[in-house]
């Protein structure tokens, strides 16, 4: 369902994204995995069409980013890093406006809201102002908002960063759930997640995909550690073959 | 509900939700009631709106950059717009949404100065043909310049410098009309051609026009054009970020 055709963004003399190339299909979690600075926002910005690539495109959802790049909205749910709100609504008010822009008609989007606010465990906060939530609500907020026209494709830039881990654990059962019959990219540092909710895990540095394989290939190439092949891979030479990290 | 409406819907329960729309409100009415009441309206002897009508430009070019100052420099600068721009909305669409609901709040402004109009009538036996097409060109007028306080929001991420910068455009666009203004360009015959154009570039000249009752065509398309270039600037302006 997204197939990312030789994608390359710079930055003035950074190269965020440098020809990257991959493919998801339906019934997949992909994971995005690399270092700070690696380009995997970047190429989650360009693939939800916030930034325009410098070259290269990509189709998402049958529809091409650079061509029509509303359909592509439309067919995906997207949760930015950082996960940004309009922090003076509400949690419902903000839900609400959601669903009007992607409209979704009063009764559907009441049931919609309904459905969001239980799986993301949201609530007893449906009428705080967004702006007084803690911060891993404020991420749920953020999930919820993306999953409210249940999008075929999900793009999910750390979505567990910051919840606690009985949240964790839930969302990645979610997510694990969800991917079943969805097409997901989730990006995240936390390489046990990899393990516990991706189907095929891709890493990359300095904008280049470096792998691109299950998390059990990985693992074996890394002595049957992720972390160690992560390591070896992003640092290049300077781990040791065979060292753990 | 289309996006753009739907845009539009939560831009202007914002105003509301924070104090900018209601402080903006009493300081207008306040203004606007000093204005139309300091002294003159009840010694001229003549019910009319003029001295009223006559602040309205000089206020809104400080009030119009101060609604338009969050529309765009805010959301990029909490990240909001990477939000607002992955939903199914098109920029245009935003703009025109964002910009929609900044105009209603001067149009509840106007509004709320009838009051004015009643007392007018109280006092004498006013002709509602001027003060009708006073409130027109107060209104055209207020969308030009959130157009252009809308045009600056989109250029920076800081909302001090979107209406500092867009409220001295405002300023110059009134000047360019006052008459010491035009005289001075007159006088020169190195500048004496320039004076009927800089005349036309004034709001307070199209302004002032209306609200004598001159209802022409081109005193309502001008602040019209003015508003259609900013607003086309502003979609270009966000576009391009897209691809900086
Ligand atoms: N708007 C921007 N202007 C200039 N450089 C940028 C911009 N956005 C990203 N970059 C640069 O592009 C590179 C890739 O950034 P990106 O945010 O994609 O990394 P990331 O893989 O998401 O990292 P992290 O794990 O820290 O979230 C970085 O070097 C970053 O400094
Ligand atoms: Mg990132």
């Amino acid at each position: 369902m997204i197939q990312v055709d030789k994608i390359t963004k710079r930055f003035g003399p950074i190269t965020a994204a440098d020809q990257i190339e991959f493919e998801v299909q339906r019934g997949e979690v992909l994971g995005f995995l690399g270092p700070n600075g690696a380009g995997k926002s970047t190429t989650m910005k360009i693939l939800t069409c916030f930034l325009a690539p410098d070259s290269g495109t990509a189709r998402v959802g049958g529809h091409d980013i650079l061509q029509d790049p509303i359909a592509v909205r439309r067919a995906v749910g997207y949760v930015p890093e950082n996960a940004p709100l309009y922090d003076d609504m509400t949690v419902a008010s903000f839900l609400g406006f959601v669903c009007e822009v992607r409209g979704i008609p009063g009764t559907e989007a009441r049931a919609a809201i309904d459905r969001v606010l239980s799986q993301c465990a949201l609530q007893g906060v449906e009428h705080q102002t967004i702006d007084t939530l803690s911060k891993g609500y404020k991420r749920r907020v953020g999930l919820a908002q993306a999953f409210l026209h249940d999008p075929d494709i999900l793009i999910l830039d750390e979505p567990t960063d910051g919840l606690d881990p009985n949240q964790k654990h839930d969302v990645r059962e979610l997510i694990r759930g969800m991917g079943q019959d969805k097409c997901i990219i989730i990006s995240t540092h936390i390489l046990e997640e990899v393990d516990a909710v991706c189907s095929r895990a891709i890493i990359i540095a300095q904008g280049r995909v470096l792998a691109d394989a299950t998390p059990a290939e990985l693992k074996a190439k890394g002595d049957g550690k992720l972390e160690t092949f992560f390591r070896r891979i992003t640092l290049g030479d300077l781990v040791p073959a065979g060292g753990a990290a | 509900m289309t996006a753009m409406q739907a845009v539009m819907r939560r831009e202007f329960r914002s105003y509301f939700g924070t104090p900018l729309a209601y402080v903006f409100l009493c300081v207008f009415l306040w203004a606007a009631a000093f204005g139309a009441f300091k002294d003159q309206l009840f010694e001229m002897r003549d019910a009319n709106l003029r001295v009223f009508f006559s602040y309205l430009p000089w206020l809104f070019a400080f009030l119009a950059p101060a609604i338009a100052m969050r529309t765009w420099a805010e959301e990029r600068r909490t990240g909001t717009v990477e939000l607002l721009l992955t939903l199914p909305v098109t920029v245009r669409q935003a703009v025109l949404g964002k910009f929609f609901a900044g105009w209603a709040v001067f149009a509840i402004a106007l509004l709320l100065t009838t009051p004015i109009v009643f007392s007018v009538e109280y006092l004498g036996d006013p002709d509602y043909g001027p003060i009708f097409a006073g409130y027109l060109g107060a209104l055209l007028m207020s969308g030009a310049y959130l157009a252009i306080g809308t045009f600056f929001s989109a250029l920076t991420k800081n909302q001090v410098i979107a209406f500092i910068v867009a409220a001295v455009v405002c300023l110059i666009l009134v000047f360019l009309g006052q008459p010491s203004m035009i005289a001075t360009l007159d006088e020169f015959p190195l500048t004496s051609w320039l004076a009927p154009f800089v005349e036309q570039m004034s709001f307070a000249v199209h302004f002032d026009l209306l609200q004598r009752g001159v209802i022409e065509l081109r005193n309502i398309v001008f602040p019209l054009v003015v508003i259609a270039a900013f607003l086309i600037c502003s979609v270009v302006i966000l576009n391009e970020q897209k691809a900086r």
